[in-house]
């Protein structure tokens, strides 16, 4: 890129300008922190230094490239923020292009204050925030072509990326670019009003299908760097555990190695491989004869880890919500009390793409390849083991082969590695690739859980009183997370669904107890819903079943008033489920299920028969409440594809375990997935209509399926799956 | 019992025909079969093991593993044993096997038809009986007589793989039937020759 | 160190590696094309499909000593067949990919499917594709990708 002239305008809301010498226009929106500014309008932003091409380029060949401030790991927002964008905009979509933005200041998520994604937090966060780039753009773009006519913006419109004046006047953004590229950034724009969108609220196709398809899109894993070389990790058979010795003649020995070194993990140490290619460093991994030290690591069992889970269940743990009359449960007949005891094995994400980072390390400045979905986290990260400033650190967001949480660690563990291997390869790129194997025996799971529920039953069929108690290793206890999320001893990562249940239950006590465990864990596709909805949905349905009420009616009249969108979903669920679900065929029951989390309602109905000793879904029916639909399209893959991924926890094979501190899985032929029989045969969504601002898409699907499916099993064959995966049916 | 009938029948007959002493014939002809019965387990505690039962399947899957848990990816028999279009045995299963990347490989590597299953559909082992009886069944076994599974014992490509089946993916060798291919031979010899007798009972 | 003379997507190509070197390992690091993706590297998920001699291969354990002269197409070449143009573009017109990753494989076994089977029903397609894995289970739109490619096939587009 050739030197740029920078209008560095130090004042609130101007742009900062930058030509390439082939004339493109790079808009970098000024971007003051959107919270600041609504606490007291009057107060300017801090003023902040932004890279050249923050948002949007506009080509002189009219293809408008748009930056997205997070990863694209498979939930579209590669496309629905563009969409948000382009509509402001008006410019002509088909000549839309969305790249992945790197970690800077400019790009940091406006709620959560670092790049990142999660939370399902991608559109519900950055929605106003893209708009509002577009519309600016826009107003600059008009501005520009007002000058050059002589006439007020007012007297002009746009369509398609072209600005259309008085008397049949007419130029396109490409040739409007530069001069809008001098015009002030206004600061205040207002959006287009619902029925003035084109894209927003429409079934658009991704952007990135065809180079998906065709094998031309790169992965992370894909890069392929002049000089490269590829490094693998032999890590601790048990977590923490270090090298003790090593010997590595014969990994040396195989054509192509080039470093074998012993190197610092955040869990302990480890031997790191270097070669020419992937395949020697594997070969060569293969080769070392490591013993371990293994004093002083805590051995982590599943077995006894039961056995202490269970044993804690009984006890209350700290308190997460009290409400009402902690004896109204004394005051219930045992014969009108269930008992339950839930247990949730460790999960691993297990993306398709196995993790992997590029380092080059340059003695005062490093450039990181990674598909990470905590730019800001890992560039800091990357920097400390550099002995850099995060600013000497350029760091590349890749397209990630899925994520599910599993791109964003607060300890960047991997960043980590790949930063020791590179500083002592330096000048030469290394990627760090993680075979499955390490992808699944690495850690960083989801938490082993264990619920003990007492529900007491009013002569209603309804709860009249719940004492809840959740095991379970806190996710964010050891990171800076814990301050937002830990409140009197309670991680609510792992009670939420619970403890903010939206059915209206009396004398609700839920507690938590959080032991320590040397299992490094993790956010797994919406966390703590993963193993409470399940819990909630299955004893609500038992209690429906119990009471002989349909299963929708008993929720319907159980959720609070204020459970709005659940409410909405029901409604629809019953209408969209009309057709089949009192006409299952012999050998088919259904299933019901609901549940809200990250401000999404959904509801969902499985119609279930057992083939070949499995659940096998013919249909499942899901309607959902999230708000707006910015790209209905993607709303619907993201609810046909996200059920089926939240059958994972009901595979057979779907848990990882530890015997005396070792995971006993290692890859997928035991650790298993769903694969296409396990998923539903045909999924249909149905949206509540609705212009309340957008909530997502990415977890809420999650949740819902495994209670569904286990709720209609249960009616087949009489029985209660309270302990997952379901080994057997 | 078929195979015992059969031969005091023939040795009676050839008694009466040849004028040889009736109570030699008789107890030569049952040690015969009583050889060949001990022979016969010798085989069958080849064919229930699992580098080939794995492939004597009565479900739509094969298994894989000492341990013959079901064979990974889904892997399903298909038409003709090979799999399906997509995800056939050769998907993976080359002419020889892949110690590098621990997949075995033989000759036209497939599933034996449903015919020949060697298990029930609860991937249990057949009976020693039950297991003669299939493979003496020349509607079921491709039509072979004694001579017949002889060879076939003998050079089957498939059938000797057993006994060089290659490494496991973490660079141990799979564990072959417990004698040797020669002694498995033999033994099928010896059966033969009894006239391929077949234990009593289901 | 060995030489070997391959055909990839229809052209000559000669690599010198390690006779044990994967097929997969052959295809992304000496010849660069990184379409055909890694997922497991157990012949478990099926994201390393290529097709050998028409016939779908799990090229994670095929190790190169093992290929031959048998042709071998991959991801970026499929697009020259025409029932592999037909898959892809039924692909993006269905709207079938998340991240995308296990989607070469899953493209390269639904062709292979279609070219034996063009009217898969839904048993055909559990069996054929029933060994790709999809982590963000994208498979509901994956079999209505097929069948709306299968209705194509049939109309003559193929």
């Amino acid at each position: 890129m050739v030197a740029s002239m920078n209008h560095d305008l130090n004042r609130r809301g101007f742009l900062r300008v930058s030509f390439a010498a082939a004339g493109g226009l790079f808009v970098s929106l000024y971007l003051g922190d959107p919270r600041a500014v609504a606490q007291d309008g009057n107060q300017p932003p801090q003023a902040k230094v932004y890279p050249p091409d923050a948002f949007v380029n506009i080509r002189p060949d009219g293809k408008v490239v748009i930056q997205v401030n997070r990863l694209e790991f498979g939930q579209g927002v590669q496309t629905a923020l563009p969409m948000l964008l382009a509509d402001e905009m008006d410019a002509d979509w088909s000549n839309v292009i969305a790249t992945l933005a790197p970690a800077a200041d400019v790009y940091k998520d406006p709620v959560f204050g670092i790049q990142m994604v999660g939370g399902s937090g991608s559109i519900a966060h950055s929605y106003q925030q893209y708009r509002e780039l577009g519309a600016k753009t826009r107003a600059m773009l008009v501005a520009a072509a007002a000058d050059r006519w002589g006439t007020t913006p007012d007297q002009c419109r746009t369509q398609n990326s072209v600005v259309h004046g008085p008397g049949g006047r007419s130029a396109t953004y490409a040739d409007l670019a530069s001069d809008a590229a001098r015009k002030p950034v206004p600061a205040k724009v207002s959006l287009k009003n619902p029925t003035e969108l084109r894209l927003v609220g429409r079934k658009i196709k991704r952007l990135d299908s065809g180079p998906k398809c065709d094998g031309s899109l790169k992965f992370g894993l894909d890069l392929d760097l002049p000089g490269m070389k590829v490094a693998v990790v032999a890590h601790p058979p048990v977590f923490g555990a270090r090298v003790k010795s090593m010997v590595d003649d014969e990994a040396r020995r195989i054509e192509g190695v080039r470093e074998v070194f012993e190197i610092p993990l955040v869990n302990g140490t480890g031997v790191a491989v270097v070669a020419d290619k992937f395949w020697p460093a594997k070969q060569a991994r293969n080769r070392l004869k490591i013993e371990w030290d293994l004093t002083g690591v805590e051995a982590a069992d599943s077995a006894e880890l039961w056995t202490r889970y269970k044993q804690l269940s009984l006890t209350p743990g700290n308190v997460a919500v009290s409400n009402g009359d902690p004896k109204a449960m004394d005051q219930i007949g045992a014969s009108n009390r269930i008992v339950a005891e839930y247990e949730f094995p460790f999960l691993p994400h297990a993306p398709m793409e196995p993790l992997n980072t590029t380092i080059r390390f340059d003695g005062d400045r490093a450039e990181v390849w990674a598909g990470s979905q905590f730019q800001t986290v890992d560039q800091m990260a990357v920097a400390e083991v550099l002995g850099l400033k995060p600013e000497q650190v350029t760091f590349h967001t890749e397209m990630a082969g899925g994520g599910f949480g599993r791109r964003a660690v607060a300890d960047s563990h991997v960043q980590r590695e790949a930063a020791v291997i590179a500083k002592r390869l330096r000048g030469t790129p290394v990627k760090l690739v993680w075979t499955r194997e390490d992808d699944v025996q690495g850690g960083y799971y989801r938490p082993m859980h264990f619920h003990r529920v007492e529900v007491g039953i009013g002569s209603d069929g309804f709860p009249a009183a719940w004492r809840h108690v959740i095991v379970g290793q806190s996710i964010t206890a050891g990171t800076p997370f814990a301050a937002f999320v830990v409140k009197n001893g309670v991680d609510s990562t792992a009670t939420e669904g619970v403890a903010d249940t939206h059915y209206n239950i009396p004398n609700l006590h839920v507690t938590a107890h959080h032991p320590k465990v040397n299992v490094p864990v993790l956010w797994w596709r919406s966390v703590g819903h993963t193993h409470t909805a399940f819990v909630m949905e299955t004893l609500i349905d038992e209690l429906a079943t119990r009471a002989r009420m349909d299963p929708i009616a008993y929720r319907r009249k159980l959720l609070k008033p204020e459970a709005k969108k659940l409410l909405r979903t029901l409604d629809l669920l019953e209408k969209a489920t009309a057709g089949w679900r009192k006409n299952l065929p012999k050998g088919h029951a259904l299933g019901v299920s609901c549940h809200e989390s990250f401000d999404t309602g959904v509801a969902c109905a499985v119609d279930v028969s057992v083939e070949d000793k499995r659940p096998r879904i013919h249909r499942a029916t899901v309607a959902v409440d999230c708000g707006l639909a910015v790209n209905p399209l993607s709303v619907e893959s993201q609810f046909q594809a996200g059920v089926s991924f939240g059958l994972s926890q009901l595979m057979a094979k779907g848990a990882i375990t530890l015997k005396n501190g070792r995971v006993e899985q290692r890859n997928f032929d035991d650790y298993v997935p769903p694969y296409i029989v396990d998923a539903p045969i045909a999924v249909d969504v149905h949206i509540v209509p609705s212009t309340e601002a957008p909530t997502g898409c990415g977890e809420p699907p999650v949740p819902v399926i495994s209670p569904a499916v286990v709720n209609a099993l249960a009616k087949l064959t009489r029985k209660r799956y309270r302990s997952l995966p379901l080994v057997s049916i | 019992m078929p195979g015992i009938r059969a031969g005091v029948l023939t040795s009676v007959f050839a008694m009466t025909v040849f004028g040889i002493s009736a109570l030699e014939r008789a107890e030569a002809d049952s040690a015969t079969t009583a050889q060949g019965l001990a022979a016969w387990e010798q085989v069958y505690s080849v064919l229930i093991h699992p580098r080939c039962i794995n492939c004597h399947t009565a479900t739509s899957y094969p298994q894989q593993g000492d341990d013959r848990r079901r064979h990974v990816a889904n892997v399903v028999r298909g038409r003709g044993g090979r799999g399906v279009p997509g995800l056939n045995c050769a998907s993976c299963h080359q002419e020889t096997n892949a110690d590098s990347t621990g997949v075995p490989g033989g000759h036209n590597w497939h599933l034996a038809p449903l015919s020949m299953r060697w298990q029930d559909v609860n991937d249990q082992p057949l009976s020693s009986a039950a297991v003669c009886r299939a493979v003496t069944d020349r509607s079921k076994n491709h039509n072979l007589d004694g001579p017949g599974l002889l060879k076939h014992h003998e050079e089957e490509a498939l059938v000797k793989w057993a006994w060089d089946p290659g490494r496991r993916p973490d660079g141990t060798m799979r564990t072959p039937p417990p004698m040797t291919h020669e002694q498995f031979v033999a033994a099928t010899r010896r059966w033969v020759e009894a006239g391929t007798p077949c234990p009593p009972g289901r | 160190m060995a030489t070997y003379q391959i055909t990839v997507n229809g052209k000559r190509r000669e690599v010198t590696t390690d006779p044990s070197t994967p097929l997969l390992w052959v295809l992304r690091e000496d010849l660069k094309m990184t379409g055909t993706k890694f997922g497991c590297g157990v012949s478990a998920c099926g994201a390393c499909t290529v097709h050998l001699a028409g016939v779908a291969a799990r090229s994670c354990v095929i190790p190169i000593s093992h290929v031959g002269d048998r042709p071998i197409v991959t991801i970026e070449g499929i697009g020259q067949d025409s029932i592999g143009r037909v898959v892809q573009a039924a692909w993006v017109d269905t709207d079938v990919v998340q991240c995308g990753y296990c989607q070469s494989g899953q493209i390269m076994a639904a062709v292979a499917l279609l070219k034996h089977t063009p009217k898969p029903t839904d048993q055909n397609i559990d069996e054929s594709m029933g060994g790709n894995i999809c982590r963000c289970a994208t498979y509901t739109r994956i079999r209505e990708a097929i069948k709306n490619a299968a209705a194509q096939i049939r109309k003559g587009d193929a």
